[in-house]
């Protein structure tokens, strides 16, 4: 027997996607259960008052969580974020509830050993509620009480060997596509960088010292499967410079539909017999590719890279082998200035171990924005506020074609004093001398 | 209950402590075959929705088969899925960056006996604990955010509409019918803490009320001056006002400035802006992260509100399938939502969805919103 009705969430248990109401009811029951005959050490109960207190909030359409709550663990300032009911009495066992962010092996692979003794530990500590994972790519523990923070942050270190990750004005943690692990289109190795970088930067993902958070993501190609330049301060987007390569035989192959195009991704529906002309290459955003009926050609130089032609005949088309990453700055959601994207600050660059090259890039974005952001600024603000430009100088990039859309609409130029013929003075005697007053 | 400890002594705190050792190398969890073939991957196919194919250098083949998952997750199921992840995959599994699961086999037969075994395990409430799909150009899972489960933000709930919209796009996960892959995702605030910005359709949960103002507490729990720098749209200003009988320290808020965004309350609890009667979603259409034939785009606003109907949300989860039905009846393949939109135009696109494009829908927030205005004779009547 439930201790609270909750009809309406009840109505979630239908339908034939995963329900997180039955997921939680089944942990609730396994908690009362006790199998494993555990000293439960935060309220047995707490899964039941969650969903009571969720049940209230779907009849009054409103958070019963309280603002925020600052807890965390010995000499870390993220990781940990504190969370509590505004409804302590009614729901004891949710009175404080708060998360924990663990940090994810890149590219979220893992064995059944590592589950297993994350949900022991919080089985026993927790609420046995996680997030898999939160949106930053974190695993997410939720629901636990304070006097269980340094327990299950000893845990995770002395006996999984295993950190948390970062929340507030810090570095956030870095997540990687699968890449070169289980894609043909990886163009270098994501999971090995954002590892790396996640490694030799935690002192800055542990210890906030930003104006506010900060993310790097890593695409292995410009499919952008963890949404690197949408999503991160810092995107690194795997690319290429030379030619794609093309296997004829295999084009051919598509064209007389022997492989299924892109794929197999569109058998759900019958789209007619393949068409290269129509599919491919009318679909080329730079129009750099030909079809002769026998032979594909792609002029390189014109080549912008959408991946369209590869992702829809794979086995034939194969990225270049001279491969890099252009470096994408500023990316965000709207609150508060509006949205932005990542824009190209480098075209190219060697993603080689140890990624100096690229380190080298982040340590002058941090050193500018740490001088010159405003509290609460993502750097994507911060560029907007002080100019591409001030970016440019900071990160000692030279100015590209490629940085812009367009180059400006209007003359309002801020030229150097030096790129000026005797800097900013005049000589007003001599100018008088020539103008009348 | 007994506290049990596991050797920490707080009056100690760095006795023995290990701090700053980071997440566990990727590449310890790779199953073999993943590990041998590693960067030496050479195509792939999707054999059927959620199962791929890929097949490596070595002539080596993994199948994986995918399978849709609620974000929100007990140890009890991650325990399920590691008896099928030991059963089928030697012990090992991973997550998509979309929440889906993905158990890889090295033969079609485990393929196939994974596959079924994974469609046919059920909650007890009756819905699917693993449903395969959420490959190609299909309805992927949602991205989401934390909602009424977790936040104290929200201006909506996130695990519940996206279990109602999930049932309603359902067909459209474990097929691939789409005219080009559809990402939706949902966020309970304009936070987006799961960006939605650039989605195909992003819900967005959104007030409509200026913030309280609770007067008493203003001055004791709020740096004012950081409640005031907040303000987007300069609606905040300090001020001293009457309170019982004394003068305090508060802000005043400029009512038709305030759009609402809540910033000024994630700086100051003694705003407070969540309103059960008037909060609800937004939906924008048409953003995109890939760069595949177009460039990246934001997602727009095409319908400006839609009230909280908890616990199913029906409003929402109608329009959102009706919008996804005339996109795959139009669209050409590989055109994205927004692609498709933009060739035919938006005025099109709200003929054809029927969606009413009102006032709401036009940008007014800084200079952003210009580009947005129509500065051509080019539209269509």
């Amino acid at each position: 027997m439930a201790k609270y009705p909750t009809p309406m969430l009840d109505e979630l248990e239908s339908g034939p996607w995963p329900s997180f109401v039955s997921d939680i009811k089944q942990e609730a029951a396994n908690r009362k259960a006790n199998p494993k005959n555990l000293d439960y050490q935060i309220p047995v109960d707490c899964l039941e008052d969650l969903l009571g207190q969720v049940e209230l909030s779907y009849k009054e359409k409103e958070t019963h969580w309280k603002h925020g709550g600052i807890v965390g663990v010995f000499g870390y300032g993220g990781g940990v974020i504190g969370r509590y009911s505004d409804q302590p009495e009614m729901f004891p066992g949710v009175a404080a509830f708060h998360t924990m962010r663990v940090a994810q092996p890149s590219g979220k692979y893992y064995d059944t050993k590592f589950l297993r003794t994350l949900c022991d530990i919080w089985d026993l500590r927790g609420s046995g509620l996680t997030n898999m994972h939160g949106s930053t790519g974190d695993i997410v523990l939720l629901g636990t009480q304070t006097p269980q923070l340094e327990e299950i942050f000893w845990q995770l270190t002395h006996e999984m060997k295993n950190d948390l990750g970062g929340s507030g004005s810090n570095l956030r943690t870095p997540a990687a596509c699968l890449g070169m692990s289980r894609c043909e289109f990886a163009c270098y190795n994501t999971q090995d960088m954002c590892y790396q970088l996640t490694m030799d930067y935690q002192d800055e993902l542990h210890r906030p010292a930003f104006p506010y958070k900060f993310k790097f993501k890593f695409d292995g190609c410009p499919n952008g499967c963890v949404c690197a330049m949408a999503r991160s301060d810092f995107a690194v987007i795997g690319t290429w410079k030379d030619d794609i390569k093309i296997d004829q035989e295999k084009v051919k192959a598509y064209v007389a539909g022997e492989i299924k195009p892109n794929a197999g991704a569109h058998a759900g529906r019958d789209w007619g017999p393949f068409n290269i002309e129509k599919e491919v290459i009318a679909r080329c955003p730079s129009q750099c590719m030909k079809w002769d009926g026998s032979k594909l050609s792609i002029k390189t130089a014109d080549c912008v890279r959408c991946m369209h032609c590869i992702n829809t005949m794979p086995q034939a088309l194969h990225i270049g082998d001279e491969r890099g990453a252009c470096i994408l700055v500023g990316a965000k959601a709207p609150v508060v200035d509006g949205a932005q994207m990542g824009s190209v600050l480098i075209p190219f660059i060697s993603c080689e171990e140890p990624y100096d090259d690229i380190k080298e890039v982040i340590e002058k974005i941090w050193d500018w924005w740490m001088e010159e952001g405003k509290n609460r600024e993502r750097v994507g603000e911060t560029m907007k506020r002080l100019s591409f430009q001030k970016l440019l100088e900071a990160t000692e990039t030279p100015a590209m074609p490629c940085q812009v859309k367009n180059p400006r609409t209007n003359p309002f130029i801020f030229f150097k004093e030096s790129e000026v013929p005797g800097g900013w003075t005049h000589d007003l005697k001599a100018y008088r001398q020539r103008h009348q007053r | 209950m007994a506290f049990i400890s596991t050797g920490y002594d707080p009056k100690k705190p760095m006795e023995g402590r290990i701090s700053d050792i980071g997440p566990h190398k990727y590449d310890q969890y790779f199953p073999p075959v993943i590990a041998k073939n590693f960067g030496k991957w050479v195509y792939h196919e999707v054999l059927e929705p959620g199962v791929l194919l890929h097949v490596a250098e070595s002539g080596d083949k993994v199948y994986t088969v995918r399978c849709g998952g609620s974000r929100t997750m007990s140890i009890t199921h991650i325990r399920e899925i590691c008896d099928i992840a030991d059963k089928y995959c030697d012990g090992y599994v991973r997550w998509t960056t979309r929440n889906n699961m993905e158990f890889m086999v090295k033969d079609e037969a485990t393929m196939k006996a994974l596959r079924d075994d994974l469609n046919s395990r059920k909650f007890a409430g009756g819905s699917q604990k693993f449903p395969v799909g959420g490959t190609g150009a299909c309805i992927c899972n949602m991205i989401h955010t934390q909602g009424w489960i977790h936040c104290h933000t929200p201006a909506t709930d996130a695990s519940g509409p996206v279990k109602a919209v999930m049932d309603a796009l359902f067909d459209g996960f474990i097929h691939m019918r789409m005219p080009a892959p559809v990402r939706v995702a949902l966020a309970c605030c304009i936070n987006m803490c799961g960006a939605v910005h650039c989605s195909d359709i992003g819900l967005v949960g959104i007030h409509r009320k200026p913030p309280m103002i609770d007067t008493a507490w203003v001055d004791q729990l709020c740096e004012i001056p950081l409640a005031v720098a907040a303000c987007p749209t300069a609606a905040v200003r300090p001020t001293k006002v009457e309170f019982d009988g004394n003068k305090v320290n508060s802000v005043a808020i400029k009512e038709d400035r305030c759009m609402y965004c809540g910033n000024c309350y994630t700086m100051c609890p003694a705003l407070p802006i969540a309103d059960g009667e008037s909060d609800g979603i937004a939906i924008m259409v048409g953003g995109k992260v890939s760069n595949r034939i177009t460039w990246p785009k934001f997602s727009k606003v095409v319908v400006a509100y839609i009230p909280n109907e908890p616990p199913r949300w029906p409003t929402l989860t109608k329009t959102v399938r009706h919008i996804i039905d005339v996109y795959s009846a139009n669209a050409e393949k590989y055109e994205r939502l927004g692609d498709w939109a933009e060739r035919i135009g938006w005025e099109e696109f709200f003929k054809l969805t029927g969606l009413e494009f009102t006032e709401h829908l036009i940008d007014d927030f800084r200079e952003s919103a210009y580009y947005s205005w129509r500065q051509s004779t080019q539209f269509k009547f």
